[in-house]
């Protein structure tokens, strides 16, 4: 595959998007760790929502 | 399931669990076959290989738009309908639609140098896109600026639908005025005018893309899910410490 005179412009696009795709998988990726860490913290504490006691009475 | 039900959030965090390995899985091989397609694809006449660059850039600028859509759908949901899931989806759009903006100027600023001879020019089409990603990023502020998910929700459902203003001027902006950038050559009433050589990979490009939002997106949406409900904790572990 020759890309020609122009290769750098075309590679710099590439990366960039394939960047800007792996920032916002990373994001995403990174922010439901944390999210499922605090609330594994939280049930550690005995704390849980309404919904949830209710569901644990019933069973 | 029915489609109430996905307005109920634990639903909603159970199907997506089921569907969203296979979206995945989807959306990585479509992509593969496009960026196959994409390097074996002939060089344009006039272009050369630069025409490369049309296969992430085009996808990136339809996706930017396309995110603003799901925002203003969304914000309808928030002011009209109060669908509990509204907003979630609102706010969990926004990052992403704003990351495919900026893919679309990034990558169309590096096709403009060689094939225009400048990196920037303020012509409707490229200022319209630059203004969509400041919206973005508007919506965004809006959002961490108000403590309350519902107070913030509005603001920014009615802010989104003020915006969705811009999306026709971007799409017709080639065509109202005299721009730089090149008129519609995909989406055309009557056809595309590109060869299906191009068009193909082009095609596949789009419809990965568009994969690569919905998965992204409903993904985001399982994360603004599980934040309120951390949210919610927060203030039950502070009123009990209040001894409320």
């Amino acid at each position: 595959m020759n890309l020609g005179p122009h290769a750098a412009f075309i590679v710099t696009a590439y990366a960039a998007a394939i960047a800007i795709v792996a920032g916002l998988v990373a994001w995403i990726v990174f922010d439901r760790r944390h999210l499922s860490r605090m609330l594994d913290a939280f049930d550690a504490q005995g704390i849980a929502r309404r919904s949830e006691r209710m569901n644990e009475e019933k069973s | 399931m029915t489609l109430i039900d996905l307005a109920n959030p634990t639903k909603f965090l159970s199907l997506t669990a089921r569907v969203l390995p296979w979206l995945a899985g989807a959306t990585a091989i479509l992509l593969l076959i496009g960026f196959y397609q994409a390097a074996m694809a002939p060089d344009d006449y006039q272009q050369g290989a630069t025409v490369k660059i049309m296969f992430i850039h085009v996808p990136a600028a339809l996706l930017g738009m396309i995110g603003w859509g799901v925002m203003s759908l969304a914000a309808l949901g928030t002011l009209v309908w109060r669908h509990p899931l509204a907003d979630v989806a609102a706010k969990a759009a926004a990052p992403i639609g704003a990351a495919f903006t900026l893919m679309c100027l990034v990558t169309g600023s590096l096709w403009g140098r060689p094939m225009w001879g400048t990196y920037w020019v303020w012509d409707a089409r490229l200022t319209s896109v630059l203004v969509l990603l400041l919206m973005y990023l508007g919506v965004i502020a809006l959002w961490r600026t108000i403590d309350d998910p519902t107070r913030a929700a509005r603001a920014a459902a009615v802010l989104t639908l003020v915006g969705a203003i811009n999306i026709p001027i971007i799409k017709f902006s080639v065509d109202w005025w005299n721009t730089l950038h090149q008129p519609a050559s995909v989406l055309r009433l009557d056809g595309s005018t590109i060869h299906p050589a191009i068009l193909v990979p082009l095609i596949v490009m789009l419809v990965a893309f568009t994969l690569l939002f919905l998965t992204l997106h409903l993904a985001a949406m399982r994360n603004e899910i599980l934040r309120r409900r951390v949210r919610t904790m927060m203030m039950m572990r502070a009123d009990a410490r209040a001894g409320f």
